[in-house]
C-alpha cells in the first residue's frame, strides 16, 4: 500500500491528511454546538438545525455582494460583518421559531422533530424560490487566499486555516456563555429543574426563547464559516444533519466537552479512513462504528451522572 | 375485563368501507394508469400500519423505516433481476447471465448472497426474515440498553442513512443510486402490461387487508394493551414484572416485516427499487402517512397513505414550488393543530353527527376523501 511512495512524501501525505481531518473538525465543531447548545442544554430535537445554518451562509453570501457593489474598498472585512448579520439573522429566526412552535411542544420531544422537520421542508423551499436551486459560492477575501508553504511538500490552505480558529473561537465563546455567564447558569439551572429554576425567580420561559436563539445563532455563524470552505445551496443543510446529531449523541449530549472530543474522533476516523478506502466507505464504517458504540454505550462518551 | 368480540361494530363498518373504497371504488373509477399509481400508494399504507403498532401503541419512532421497506423491495427486486437476467437476454455483456449493472462495474461472477435470490421461496422467506433479523439486532441492542424516545429516532435515522450511502457507494452490488431496474417478469408471468398491474394492485389489497386484521389482532390482544400501557408508563410496567424490551423488540421486528412487504409489493408494481426510497427523507415522509391519518389508529393509516401521496402527486405536478411548502406545512399542523390525524378529526367532528342518522350508516361521510 505504500510502495511508491518515498518515506518525505509519506510523512507530507499524512501531515495533509491529518489537516485535512482537521478542517473536517472545525466543521463539525460549529455544526455541532449550536445542536448541542439547542438538543444538548434544553433537549429538544431541531431538525432544521441545518436550514439555520445555511441561512447564515446565504446571509453571508448577500453580504459579501453587497460589499463588493457598494463597498468594494473594504471588501477584505465583509466576512466579520456577515458574521454578526448572520448570528443575528439566524438567532432571531430561532427565537420567532421557538415562539410560534417549540415552546408548545417541550413536553412532546417526538412531535417536536416531526414539526422541525416541517420547518426544515419550507426553509429550504424558501432558499430555493429566493436563491435559486444551483449553489452559490462567495469570493473568499484576498487575504484568506493561498496557501502556506510549511515545507517543500506540505502547504496548508488559509481559509482552513482561518475555519479553525473560528471554530476554537466559538466554542470558547459558547464555553464561557454557559459555564461563566449569569445567563449560562440559568439555563442550566432551568434544564435540570425547571420548577425550582422558575421558583427562585429564573423568567424560565424567556431563558427558553434566549437558548433557542442563541443556539441557532451559533449555527448561523457555522454556515458563515462554511462559505470559506465550499458552495452554499437549498438542501446543504440536510446533508449535515445526520452528522451533526450523530457527533453530539456520541459525545454525550449535556457535555460540551464530549461534543468535541467526539467531532475529533469522528472527523479523524473518516479522514484517516478515506485515505485508505473510498469516500463512501470511509464514511459507511465511520458512521457504523459510531452507531454501535452508541448501541452499547448509549449516554454517550461523557455523560453526565445520572440516577435513572 | 369483559369478553369482547374481535371487531366492535363501529369497526366492522369502517373495514367494510374501506374495502369498498380500496377493493370497488379505486378499480371502477380509475384508469389502469392511475390504479397502479394508487396501489404504489397502498404499498406505502403497509408501513404506516407498521408505523401505528410501534409509534402509535408502542411509542417507538423509527424514522428508518424505509430501511426495511427497502430490504423487501431489494429481496424482490434481487429475484426479479436474476430472471430477468438469463445468458440469452444478457449475451452481449461480457459477463453473460448476471445482472447488467454488475457487468458495468466490472463484475464477472454472481457474488455468493445473490446466489440464493434464483429461489422463489428462499425470496419469500428472505422478505420477511431478513428485515425481521435486521430490526431484532437493532432492537435487541437498544431496547436492551433502555434506549428509546428521541435517542431512538435518531440512531435510526442514522441507519437509514449509512444504508443509503452503502447502497450508492457499492454500485457494483446494488445497482447504485439508478437501483435495480428493468425487471420484467415474475416466474416467467409478465409483470408490466396492465393486466398484470391490476392483478398486482388487488394482492396488495388483499395483503394490506391481512396486515391490517393481523395488525388489530394485536391491538384487541393482551400483547396490544401491555404496549399501550408500557407507552404511557414505562416504569410501571416494568415493576409489574413485564420485561419491557421483548415486547417493544417484538413490535419494532412486526414494524418491520410488514414496512418489507409494503416494500416487496411496492417492486412488484413500480418495477424497480432504488436507494431514493430508502433514505432519510422517504423514512421521515414514511411517518407522516401514519401521523396524517392519526397515530393511533390503523385504518386512519391506509386513509393517511393514501391522501398524502395522493396530493404528493398532484400537487408536485401542477405546482412544484408548492408542495414541499404544503408538505412541510403539513408536518407542522399535524403535530401543532390535530395530533391525532384524520382519525382524531372523524372522531371528534364527524362521529357525533353520525349518532343522529344511525340508520343510514352506509351514507356515512368517511374520513378521508
Amino acid at each position: 500500500m505504500f510502495s511508491g511512495y518515498s518515506l518525505p512524501e509519506l510523512g507530507a501525505i499524512i501531515t495533509m491528511q491529518g489537516f485535512a481531518g482537521l478542517i473536517l473538525f472545525s466543521v463539525f465543531v460549529l455544526m455541532a454546538l449550536g445542536l448541542a447548545i439547542i438538543f444538548g442544554q434544553m433537549g429538544v430535537i431541531n431538525m432544521a438545525h441545518g436550514e439555520f445554518m445555511i441561512l447564515g451562509a446565504y446571509v453571508t453570501y448577500l453580504v459579501s455582494n453587497a460589499f463588493a457593489a457598494y463597498m468594494p474598498a473594504l471588501f477584505g472585512a465583509y466576512f466579520f460583518v456577515a458574521m454578526v448579520l448572520a448570528f443575528c439573522a439566524s438567532g432571531l429566526l430561532g427565537m420567532i421559531v421557538e415562539w410560534a412552535m417549540i415552546r408548545h411542544l417541550y413536553k412532546r420531544p417526538l412531535d417536536t422533530l416531526l414539526a422541525t422537520w416541517g420547518l426544515s421542508l419550507i426553509l429550504q423551499q424558501t432558499f430555493r424560490s429566493l436563491f435559486g436551486a444551483r449553489e452559490v459560492g462567495v469570493t473568499i477575501p484576498q487575504w484568506m487566499m493561498g496557501s502556506l508553504p510549511v515545507t517543500d511538500l506540505i502547504e496548508i490552505p488559509i481559509n482552513g486555516i482561518f475555519v479553525m480558529v473560528l471554530a476554537l473561537g466559538i466554542s470558547a465563546a459558547v464555553y464561557v456563555m454557559m459555564y461563566r455567564s449569569a445567563w449560562g447558569r440559568q439555563v442550566r439551572a432551568v434544564t435540570q429543574n425547571r420548577v425550582m429554576a422558575g421558583a427562585v425567580g429564573i423568567d424560565t420561559e424567556r431563558t427558553d426563547r434566549m437558548t433557542f436563539g442563541i443556539g441557532c445563532g451559533v449555527a448561523g455563524v457555522a454556515g458563515a464559516a462554511f462559505t470559506m470552505i465550499g458552495s452554499t445551496g437549498p438542501t446543504s443543510g440536510q446533508a449535515y444533519i445526520v452528522d451533526t446529531f450523530l457527533v453530539v449523541v456520541f459525545g454525550g449530549a449535556a457535555s460540551l466537552l464530549g461534543t468535541i472530543a467526539s467531532a475529533f474522533s469522528i472527523s479523524q476516523a473518516q479522514s484517516i479512513l478515506e485515505f485508505f478506502l473510498s469516500g463512501s466507505m470511509a464514511k459507511v464504517i465511520t458512521l457504523l462504528v459510531v452507531v454501535g458504540i452508541l448501541m452499547l454505550r448509549p449516554q454517550g462518551l461523557f455523560a453526565m451522572k445520572l440516577r435513572k | 375485563m369483559t369478553k369482547t368480540s374481535f371487531l366492535t361494530r363501529s369497526e366492522a363498518v369502517g373495514l367494510a368501507i374501506l374495502a369498498l373504497i380500496i377493493f370497488v371504488a379505486f378499480p371502477v373509477m380509475l384508469d389502469d394508469f392511475r390504479l397502479n399509481l394508487f396501489g404504489k400508494y397502498l404499498s406505502y399504507a403497509f408501513v404506516a400500519i407498521g408505523l401505528v403498532l410501534c409509534w402509535g401503541a408502542g411509542g417507538i419512532l423509527s424514522l428508518g423505516q424505509g430501511v426495511f421497506f427497502g430490504l423487501g423491495g431489494y429481496c424482490m427486486a434481487m429475484f426479479l433481476k436474476l430472471e430477468a437476467s438469463t445468458p440469452e437476454a444478457t449475451a452481449i455483456q461480457s459477463t453473460p447471465g448476471i445482472p447488467d449493472f454488475m457487468d458495468w462495474n466490472q463484475i464477472s461472477a454472481l457474488p455468493i448472497w445473490w446466489q440464493p435470490f434464483n429461489s422463489f421461496a428462499f425470496t419469500l422467506i428472505a422478505i420477511f426474515v431478513v428485515p425481521a433479523a435486521f430490526a431484532f439486532v437493532i432492537g435487541y441492542a437498544m431496547f436492551r440498553r433502555r434506549v428509546s424516545g428521541v435517542y431512538f429516532a435518531i440512531i435510526t435515522q442514522a441507519i437509514a442513512a449509512i444504508a443509503t450511502i452503502l447502497i450508492v457507494g457499492q454500485q457494483g452490488y446494488t445497482g447504485g443510486v439508478n437501483g435495480i431496474t428493468d425487471l420484467r417478469t415474475l416466474m416467467g408471468w409478465d409483470i408490466r402490461p396492465d393486466g398484470a398491474k391490476t392483478v398486482l394492485y388487488f394482492v396488495n389489497a388483499i395483503l394490506l387487508f391481512g396486515c391490517l386484521v393481523v395488525a388489530m389482532a394485536i391491538r384487541k390482544s393482551k400483547f396490544g394493551r401491555v404496549l399501550v400501557a408500557m407507552r404511557d408508563a414505562e416504569d410501571r410496567v416494568r415493576f409489574s414484572g413485564y420485561d419491557v424490551a421483548s415486547f417493544k423488540i417484538f413490535i419494532f421486528c412486526v414494524g418491520a416485516m410488514m414496512a418489507a412487504v409494503g416494500g416487496a409489493m411496492f417492486t412488484l408494481q413500480v418495477g424497480f427499487m432504488s436507494p431514493t426510497i430508502v433514505g432519510i427523507v422517504p423514512s421521515i415522509e414514511m411517518v407522516i402517512f401514519c401521523a396524517v391519518g392519526g397515530r393511533h389508529s390503523l385504518m386512519g393509516a391506509v386513509y393517511g397513505a393514501l391522501l398524502v401521496n395522493w396530493a404528493k402527486t398532484t400537487f408536485s405536478e401542477s405546482f412544484p414550488e408548492l408542495w414541499l411548502f404544503g408538505l412541510g406545512a403539513l408536518f407542522i399542523a399535524v403535530v401543532m393543530a390535530f395530533p391525532n390525524g384524520l382519525a382524531g378529526l372523524f372522531d371528534d367532528y364527524i362521529k357525533p353527527r353520525l349518532r343522529g342518522w344511525r340508520q343510514t350508516p352506509a351514507t356515512a361521510p368517511q374520513p378521508a376523501e
